[in-house]
Formats: structure tokens, C-alpha cells, sequence
């Protein structure tokens, strides 16, 4: 019964820390219609950076908000200077996103070194707290509620502001949207830099839990891109559950068949693909 | 002219490990010859059918690991194993084909990336069977008609006549009516389904003969290096096989040779020097695809033209 009921914190944990990758790659997807292959190496560098500030002696909510506005910041340039001189190539978009995270895996390596680094929860989250005679982390917990805002946020944005009713109007049907007047060059902007910053924030949220280790981005994007496409791609809802149904398949997974964990991790994708191609929630076909 | 160009460098081919006059030189030029393989089997997907992969690596190591497997832990003999690799591996493909084929574009760029993953995760986790991060080893160098293979010209010869012969069956296949329609299958899939060709069918051949080729490489791979290990199978290597294939120029015969040797050659290179390949290799991927989509084939020609017309 403690199995079960731990295993499941842990995979709520880890579908929290998915969601807030997967969200961001999905609405890039939705929006600009590539797959931005560097989102894992956002995803890392997000956290590396959360350890660095960590490291120099300030909080962790300090290194949340700085992964966030320097993996933001690095989004706005790569799309400024990369994708929008390619735009309307949408797979030469795709190969210089993955030169990108080849460009920031390598340096990262460079920087930090081979080695993993633990990163320690904020101290007033770290422990357990009992629940019926078992000892629940409460990082795992906070994380879960810590998501759970992020896709309150997100929704809000997306379905009550002009903004996020510009973004799903180009999601479904972008050539409509220009014609009556949808800015797309800064929309792409917005959501490729948005998009950046929430993976540069799940990557340093999922540090106490994952620690940072080279090899982490090339870990995550698979995984990223499995639960969008079981989700639908460019569907917030289908990226939420996705991760969460994902978060429970990995988890569990691991736990109980730890050699072919990474092969049922991706059965889900295949069965969804042989079935229901555009995916559980999505609109746009594959 | 051309036929004049591909005698010239079969004979500098052949002269090679003369003309290098050390085991290094020639080590690499076999190496470039297995990496041609590579590039020229992605090249019939990528260049050919217009579906772009980036799982090609997961080839090399089905093909590696299960000669190694079965040769090192099974005691079969070089010809049977590698034989059952090839065919295992061209299975594999042939199913993957069934799934990564319900999508193009972008969706199976996706899909094929996440099978590399699949395979690369496999080779990793599965400790019992291929050892995981520490690989198989052990692995001896086929002895075909009494050659020593050990010796460096010797595989070099070897790997020169694997290349020929695929690249002869890679350029039997492509200016085939079947090479016609896998063109067709690119640029107007509508029509070539109005005009009545299975355009899926036609894919799935395509994907499969892929598969096939590749898994050639992947026994040249592991006869080179007698070693394979799950960093063979990385999502880099993908990339690496991609990157020989547009650097050089997708959808022509020449290109991923050209490609290939480039890549190889700016790899050793680069690796006297500084030990970050893996940056050089993404600064190389972004600059080409912004600054020479078409490749360097064509680049070279678009470039010929500018400079004619200038005068």
C-alpha cells in the first residue's frame, strides 16, 4: 500500500516537472508549427543556471526567477536571430533547434562539469511531512501545487487575455489570423521566449528531485515529445494530462520493470499513433 | 564527363593507403567509407523520399549489437551472425516503418527520434543483455577468403568494396521507375496517389531499404571498431548522419559521400584540437542550414553560376 501510495506522489511530482517542459513545447509547436529540439537543453540549462545562483549563496526563488529570465532571454535570441531568418522552412527551423541544443548540451559540459549535481529543496520545503504513518517529501508535494499554478497561469493567459486569444486564434487557423491583423512575427516571439522560460523553470524546480547531470537535456526531450504527441500537439490540456499520464507510466515503470522502464514509456505514443494519430486532444493532425 | 570524373577517383580510391603512407590515414579513409554508407542509405529517405530522420544511429546499433551479441555471447560464426543482423535489422526497420509512417514532416522527424531514443535507451538500460554502458567487446575481425582483415589496407579494401557495391545498389534503385516514383512520392504525393501508386506502400519500401543498407554499415561499424557501446547509438550520431547527408547535398548520389568525408575529416581534425566536437557539430548544423541549405554540392554550383554570370 506505501508503495502505491508514494510512487504515486512521485509521479505526480515528476508529471508536474513534464508539464511545465511539455507546455511550452506544445504551444511552440502549435503556434510555429516546428518542434523545437533544443527545448531539453533549455530544459538543463535552466536548471544550471538555478545552480549556479543557488551556489553563489541566494534562494531558490531567486534561482527559479533568474533560469526564467535568462533561458527566456536565450529563447528571444535564438528566435530573433535563427528561426526568423529561417522562417517558412519550418524543417530547416527544426535541424538549427537541434544544432542549438548540441551548441548549449556542449558548453554546458564545458562549464559545469561531467559529474551530477544534487541541488537541496528551499530549506522550508525540505523533509517530510506524515500522512497516515508514511513519510511523504514535501518538495514532491509543493512541486505538485507549483505545477498545478503554472497551468492555472497558462490557461488564464491563454483563454482570457487578447493575447492568448491572438495565439489560439493562429494555432487554429494562422492564415485567418494574419489576414485580419494578428501580429504572428511577434506572437512567435512571445511564445518561443514564454515557451523557453517555462522550460528554463522546470528544469531548475525538477533539480532537487532529477539533480542536474550532463545528458539530462537529451533525457527529457524524448520524453517531452512523448507526451505531446499522446497529448495533441499544440493542446495545453492534452500537454497537461499527457504529462501527468506520463509522469504515472515512468514512474511506475521504473519502479517495477527498472531494465525496460524507457521502452514502456514510449508504448503509450505508439499504441496512441497506431490508433488516434493527431493525438488524445490535439487538432492539428500529425 | 561524369562517367570520366567517377573512374578518376575509383583509381585514387584504390591507390589510397599507397598514397597516405601511414595506418592513421588509412584508418580514416575507411572510416569515411562506413560513414558513406550511412549517409548514403538516410540520404534515400531524406533526400529521396523527403522524410526527414533522426533516428539513422539506431540502425548502426541494431546491426552492431546483434552481430556482437550473437557472435560473442551465442559463438555464432562472422558470416551467420552478421547475416541474422542484417536481416533482423531490416525486420525492425519494416515494423518501425509501419508507425513512423502514419506521420511525415515534422511528425516523423519526431517519431524517428524518439525510436533512436527507444533503441539508445534499450542499449543502455538492458544491462544483462548488451552490457550496458560498458557495451559488448571481445569482437574479432571476419577472415573472407583468408584475408586478414586485421591489417589496416586490407579493411580498407573490404570497406571499399562494401561502399562500391551499395553505392551501386543505391544507384540501381534511384534511377529505377521505382527511384521515379519515390521522387514522386516527395514532391507530389496527391497526384501519385490520383495517378494510382500506393504512395504509403512506396514509403514503406523506401523506409525499410533504408533500414537494410544501414544495417550493412552498422556490421562495417562494428567490424572496424570490434566495439560497440550505447554511445554509438546517440541522438548526436543521428544528427552527425543527418548533418553528412545535407551538408553535402540531400537527394543526390554524390552529396553524402562528399558529406561524409567533410564531416569525418572536420571531426579528426577538430579533435587534435579542441575536445568539444559536439559544439563544433551544432555551430556546423546551424551555419549549413542558414547558409547552405541545398548543400555543398549544389552551393558549389550556385556559387559557379554567380561567378559566370558576374563576367
Amino acid at each position: 500500500m506505501s508503495f502505491w501510495l508514494i510512487q504515486s506522489l512521485n509521479s505526480l511530482a515528476l508529471g508536474g516537472v513534464l508539464f511545465t517542459l511539455a507546455a511550452g513545447f506544445s504551444l511552440i509547436f502549435g503556434l510555429m508549427r516546428i518542434a523545437n529540439l533544443s527545448h531539453g537543453a533549455y530544459f538543463m540549462l535552466g536548471a544550471y543556471v538555478g545552480l549556479s545562483v543557488i551556489e553563489a549563496g541566494h534562494s531558490f526563488f531567486l534561482a527559479i526567477l533568474a533560469a526564467a529570465v535568462a533561458i527566456g532571454l536565450l529563447g528571444c535570441i535564438v528566435e530573433r536571430f535563427i528561426l526568423r531568418r529561417l522562417a517558412g522552412n519550418s524543417l530547416s527551423q527544426v535541424l538549427a533547434t537541434l544544432g542549438v541544443a548540441f551548441v548549449i548540451a556542449d558548453c554546458s559540459l564545458w562549464f559545469w562539469g561531467g559529474d551530477p549535481r544534487p541541488v537541496s529543496p528551499p530549506s522550508f520545503l525540505a523533509g517530510g511531512i506524515q500522512i497516515m504513518g508514511l513519510t511523504f517529501p514535501i518538495y514532491r508535494i509543493a512541486l505538485v501545487i507549483f505545477s498545478i499554478f503554472i497551468a492555472l497561469g497558462l490557461w488564464m493567459l491563454l483563454d482570457k487575455t487578447k493575447l492568448g486569444v491572438m495565439i489560439r486564434a493562429s494555432v487554429d487557423d494562422r492564415q485567418m489570423a494574419q489576414g485580419i491583423g494578428v501580429p504572428a512575427t511577434k506572437l512567435f516571439s512571445i511564445v518561443f521566449c514564454l515557451g523557453a522560460a517555462l522550460a528554463g523553470i522546470g528544469g531548475i524546480a525538477a533539480a532537487p528531485i532529477l539533480s542536474v547531470y550532463p545528458g539530462l537535456d537529451a533525457d527529457m526531450l524524448p520524453i517531452a515529445l512523448v507526451v505531446v504527441i499522446l497529448g495533441g500537439l499544440g493542446s495545453l490540456l492534452g500537454a497537461f494530462i499527457g504529462s501527468f499520464l506520463i509522469g504515472f507510466i515512468y514512474s511506475f515503470g521504473q519502479a517495477l520493470f527498472p531494465d525496460l522502464a524507457y521502452i514502456i514509456l514510449f508504448l503509450p505514443m505508439l499504441i496512441i499513433l497506431a490508433v488516434r494519430p493527431r493525438g488524445l486532444f490535439g487538432k492539428i493532425s500529425a | 564527363m561524369n562517367r570520366i570524373a567517377t573512374v578518376v577517383v575509383l583509381l585514387l580510391l584504390l591507390v589510397l593507403p599507397l598514397l597516405t603512407g601511414g595506418t592513421y590515414y588509412t584508418n580514416l579513409a575507411s572510416q569515411i567509407l562506413i560513414a558513406a554508407i550511412f549517409a548514403m542509405s538516410l540520404n534515400l529517405l531524406v533526400g529521396y523520399a523527403g522524410l526527414t530522420s533522426l533516428g539513422h544511429a539506431g540502425y548502426l546499433g541494431l546491426a552492431a549489437y546483434i552481430s556482437s551479441w550473437l557472435m560473442v555471447k551465442l559463438g555464432w560464426s562472422h558470416a551467420s551472425s552478421a547475416a541474422m543482423a542484417i536481416i533482423a535489422t531490416t525486420v525492425i526497420a519494416g515494423i518501425f516503418g509501419l508507425i513512423a509512417l502514419r506521420a511525415t514532416g515534422i511528425s516523423f522527424l519526431m517519431i524517428t527520434l524518439a525510436f533512436g531514443q527507444i533503441l539508445w535507451g534499450l542499449a543502455y538500460r538492458w544491462a544483462s543483455v548488451t552490457g550496458g554502458d560498458n557495451g559488448i567487446s571481445g569482437l574479432t575481425r571476419p577472415r573472407p577468403f583468408g584475408l586478414d582483415l586485421e591489417e589496416a589496407n586490407n579493411f580498407y579494401y573490404c570497406s571499399l568494396a562494401v561502399f562500391v557495391l551499395v553505392w551501386i545498389a543505391i544507384a540501381i534503385l534511384v534511377r529505377s521507375p521505382f527511384g521515379a516514383t519515390i521522387r514522386g512520392t516527395k514532391d507530389q504525393p496527391r497526384r501519385m496517389s490520383a495517378l494510382g501508386f500506393n504512395v504509403w506502400l512506396i514509403r514503406w519500401i523506401t523506409f525499410t531499404a533504408c533500414g537494410f543498407f544501414a544495417s550493412i554499415g552498422g556490421i562495417m561499424y562494428v567490424y572496424y571498431h570490434q566495439f560497440i557501446s550505447p554511445h554509438s547509438l546517440s541522438l548526436a550520431n543521428s544528427a552527425e548522419m543527418l548533418l553528412m547527408v545535407i551538408a553535402g547535398g540531400a537527394g543526390t548520389l554524390m552529396g553524402p559521400v562528399i558529406g561524409a568525408a567533410l564531416v569525418m575529416l572536420l571531426k579528426n581534425v577538430a579533435s587534435q584540437y579542441v575536445d568539444h566536437w559536439v559544439t563544433l557539430l551544432g555551430l556546423v548544423f546551424i551555419f549549413i542550414v542558414m547558409f547552405i541549405p541545398g548543400g555543398i554540392v549544389a552551393g558549389f554550383e550556385r556559387l559557379k553560376n554567380a561567378l559566370s554570370a558576374s563576367k
